[in-house]
């Protein structure tokens, strides 16, 4: 390995220094870093609203906290989590670091317009913070009217606002990346030579563009006729409520592609680069990505199965909800065909790859359940649905996230981070995250309803081990939490390329200098080769 | 990118052709015909809309991706506006029992 | 900015690269707003379907002559914008800030009409939320209209506000002339935002003032 001299070497983090450094940064890195700290807040104030939940729930009778705090709980835990944490997580934070440096360019197409994004961002998680502290907010997430028009005494107007802000945010993200990745890459980098992170990326930006001003008008209305007193959705004056649900899934489906393609391409980076082989079909990897970014759009009906959606319709959308499987488990397949006769290492990353493609599965097959018809009434706002989105937005989008952020830490930071102590997180987050949700698949499977702070007694035991379950998982968040920090002093310096992977961001020093490439790279191999690698090292 | 100068002259005609296509919907609107008025307005928007796409926004000159982009957000529109309407029109073709 | 080639910035290899990449991100930006404006249109498309007589009814308390004039004042604007564009790729400043004063007076004048004609609906008690009086056939669907109604012409009626604003600023510069035929990527790409403005409303006359014209009396 090369013996690393990070500190005489300009890097983006010590090119300047002071606040307003930071705040008035274009630099596509320090963006990133700011998206990291603002997300991490969101994400430990998301996790303080599931703690809180997951006590109520541990005896039956609602005795922690009134019904009426527990609406706002799970409602504040849904709003921060989906639109504060998880859509900008793995866009937001490794995109915006790596697009550019794996494109081989010095930043994306508008670094102004980057820095936007996260003041957009960050004005519209105000809204929400101002609103949770002033009263917060009992619609659920998903804002379905006429409760959030009509009867909610709480503070939806203003919550509404700050997510149809941070919806602009995450357009402008995905705008950027569009543009970046047609427009700036290396020279010889042509489509079939780019990772597939990048892949996935592009394919979740296009969502982003697409899907997310749809809510953006959906939530302006629910303002507007809230605050007017109109009847767009409200039966009573002609309005229909389930054309509300129509505008909201259209986006909010494909939102969780949103959330989960990026985290498939860094599965396929991770698998890649720790069994030192080529992603088995990079082009059906990287077509998969563009055929879920599209189908994703097709199949939000099943959202409705028994929403007083037409029966008909919902036939169409159960049938072109399988279409969607197809993608996703070629994905999986071509992960497992790579594994192979690899020659696997079982570094930090690597486990919550492993990590991931275990619980995507599992995920998405409960999601196969989900979309046939009869199962779906039966199960229908059950833990059984809860279990599933959160195997996918847990299980699959926060593992390959810290996947991620483990891989990549060395290039953000310059630091490793303490592999025992990584190693150990790893495995106790993947405990504790089947611990909390396994137990919800059955006693949703038997009955319990979501959204309920008071339960029958029969359904204790499960919840107590997922409550035992939660809690083991919050420390397996806080782990990490605490030895990032403290890598960033005491870690050991990391070498350009730790892992030996391919990569251009791997092909510059560790942290980058403020441009990212001292000459701008020309690329001759296809992604993953790693012969070209093992010959850099050896010659 | 080959860089195209529309001329004034060029944007003079299509001016020209959307203030009386204007004209033309207008007094098709006055006009009783039927289920058709819907139609021949709508098509009349459809061709003015076209023209100043590909005109005044130059994409008659413009490269694929520019018309791809263009093409998607329609396309996008026609997803959310068919898949909506599967519902709405299919929403009385089964009796509510008892009713 | 005397030395427009200094008007590349840093991430950019060449001036072309940063052009292409302009104009792209502005049509990115257009798809985007067709599903904006798109959500709405939606819910327009299927109240209309479903009530189609309250929706022709109410059509009919709209000024036909005044969606019309609205419509040309628009289009001449769009054309002048058109003809921004042209000035500024072919070098001539005067024309260029001309043509933009034009846009800018033809936008305003739009507004004008179209805030009187909010008014006078708000005087007839046709503005849902804020006055509405309506007591003949169907008013709760007659109500869905005009909700609609307001929604997206407020909502372009905004796009019209930033428009020109963006306009404002556009013509400052052009007057310092900081635009050359090499450089005018910021005229192209506000022309286009301005004909899409231009393009919503070409779908709002029909939909709202025309279709159900024939009804009347």
């Amino acid at each position: 390995m090369i013996t690393a001299t990070v500190e005489a070497r300009d890097n983006y983090l010590t090119h300047e220094y002071g606040v307003k450094s930071w705040l008035l940064t274009k630099d596509h890195k320090r963006i990133a870093l700011l998206y990291l700290a603002s997300i991490t807040f969101f994400f430990f104030l998301g996790g303080i609203f599931a703690t809180i939940i997951r006590l109520e729930l541990l005896t039956p009778p609602g005795d922690l906290v009134s019904s009426q705090t527990y609406n706002k709980l799970f409602s504040l835990h849904g709003i921060i989590m989906v639109f504060l944490f998880l859509i900008p997580s793995i866009p937001a934070t490794l995109g915006n670091f790596l697009v550019p440096m794996m494109l081989g360019c010095k930043d994306l197409a508008f670094p102004k317009l980057n820095l936007l994004s996260w003041y957009i961002f960050v004005v519209g998680g105000l809204f929400v913070l101002y609103a949770m502290l002033i009263g917060g907010v009992d619609t659920g997430w998903t804002f379905y009217v006429p409760l959030s028009t009509s009867y909610a005494n709480t503070y939806v107007i203003l919550t509404a606002v700050g997510v149809f802000i941070t919806g602009f945010s995450s357009i402008l993200t995905g705008l950027n990346f569009i543009v970046t990745v047609h427009r700036m890459r290396a020279p010889g980098l042509t489509w079939f030579r780019l990772p597939l992170f990048i892949w996935s990326t592009y394919a979740t930006s296009v969502i982003q563009v697409l899907g997310t001003p749809v809510i953006a008008v959906t939530l302006l209305l629910v303002a507007l006729e809230r605050g007017f007193h109109l009847g767009i959705f409200d039966p009573a004056l002609g309005g229909d409520p389930v054309l509300f649900q129509h505008l909201f899934w259209f986006y909010s489906h494909p939102a969780v592609y949103i959330m989960v393609l990026p985290a498939m391409g860094v599965v396929s980076e991770l698998v890649s680069t720790y069994s030192r082989k080529k992603v088995f079909g990079y082009k059906f990897v990287a077509f998969a990505s563009v055929a879920i970014a599209i189908l994703g759009f097709l199949v939000w009906g099943h959202h409705m199965f028994v929403a007083g959606q037409s029966v008909y319709a919902s036939m169409v959308f159960s049938m072109l909800s399988y279409l969607v499987a197809v993608p996703s488990a070629i994905k999986v397949f071509n992960w497992t065909a790579t594994l192979y006769k690899g020659s696997i290492s079982y570094d930090t990353p690597m486990l919550y790859a492993f990590g991931f493609i275990g619980l995507f599965t599992m995920g998405g097959l409960t999601g196969t359940f989900l979309a046939s018809l009869g199962f779906d009434v039966h199960v229908t706002d059950t833990y059984f649905v809860v279990a599933h989105f959160h195997y996918i937005m847990v299980g699959g989008t926060m593992m390959a996230y810290l996947g991620g952020l483990h891989y990549w830490w060395p290039k953000i930071s310059g630091r490793m981070y303490p592999e025992g102590w990584a190693k150990l997180s790893a495995l106790v987050v993947f405990l504790g995250f089947n611990l909390t949700f396994f137990p919800q698949f059955i006693m949703g499977y038997l009955g319990m309803p979501r959204r309920y702070h008071a339960y029958p007694e029969e359904f204790q035991v499960y919840h107590v081990l997922s409550t035992a379950g939660a809690s083991v998982l919050a420390v397996g968040y806080l782990i990490p939490a605490m030895y990032f920090i403290w890598s960033l002093r005491y870690g050991p310096i990391a070498p350009d390329n730790p892992w030996r992977a391919t990569g251009l961001e791997w092909q510059t020093s560790s942290p980058p200098p403020p441009d990212n490439f001292e000459i701008t790279p020309v690329v001759t191999h296809e992604a993953y080769d790693y012969s070209v690698v093992e010959e850099m090292t050896v010659g | 990118m080959a860089e195209h100068i529309v001329t004034k002259k060029q944007y003079a005609y299509v001016f020209v052709i959307l203030l009386v296509l204007t004209l033309g919907t207008t007094v098709a609107g006055n006009m009783d015909l039927g289920p058709f008025n819907v139609v021949v307005a709508l098509v009349i928007a459809v061709i003015k809309a076209s023209l100043v796409v590909l005109f005044f926004m130059h994409v008659y000159w413009s490269t694929k991706l520019t018309r791809l982009v263009a093409v998607s957000g329609i396309a996008w529109l026609g997803l959310l506006l068919w898949l909506t309407l599967t519902d709405m029109i299919s929403r009385g073709w089964l009796g509510v029992p008892g009713k | 900015m005397a030395n427009h080639s200094l008007a590349l910035r840093h991430q950019f290899e060449d001036v072309a690269q940063q052009k292409d990449a302009s104009t792209l991100g502005m049509w990115i930006f257009l798809a985007t707003e067709i599903l904006f404006f798109g959500g709405m249109f939606c819910c327009y498309t299927v109240y209309r379907s479903s009530y189609p007589h309250a929706f022709g009814i109410a059509s009919n308390h709209l000024e036909v002559l005044w969606g019309a004039v609205s419509t040309v004042v628009l289009i001449c604007s769009s054309y002048f914008m058109a003809c921004s564009v042209n000035s500024a790729a072919t070098g001539y400043r005067k024309a260029l800030v001309g043509f933009l004063v034009l846009t800018i007076l033809l936008a305003v004048a739009f507004l004008v009409i179209e805030m009187s004609e909010w008014y006078l609906l708000y005087k007839e008690g046709l503005m849902p939320g804020v006055n509405f009086t309506y007591k003949g056939i169907d008013p709760g669907h007659v109500q869905l209209f005009f909700c609609m109604y307001f929604a997206m012409t407020g909502l372009h009626a905004s796009h019209v506000t930033i428009g020109i604003v963006i306009l404002i600023i556009l013509a400052f510069r052009a007057y310092a002339d900081v635009f050359t035929p090499a450089y005018y990527t910021p005229v192209e790409i506000s022309g286009l935002y301005w004909h899409f403005v231009d393009l919503v409303w070409i779908f709002l006359f029909p939909l709202y003032y025309l279709i159900a014209r024939h009804l009347q009396g």
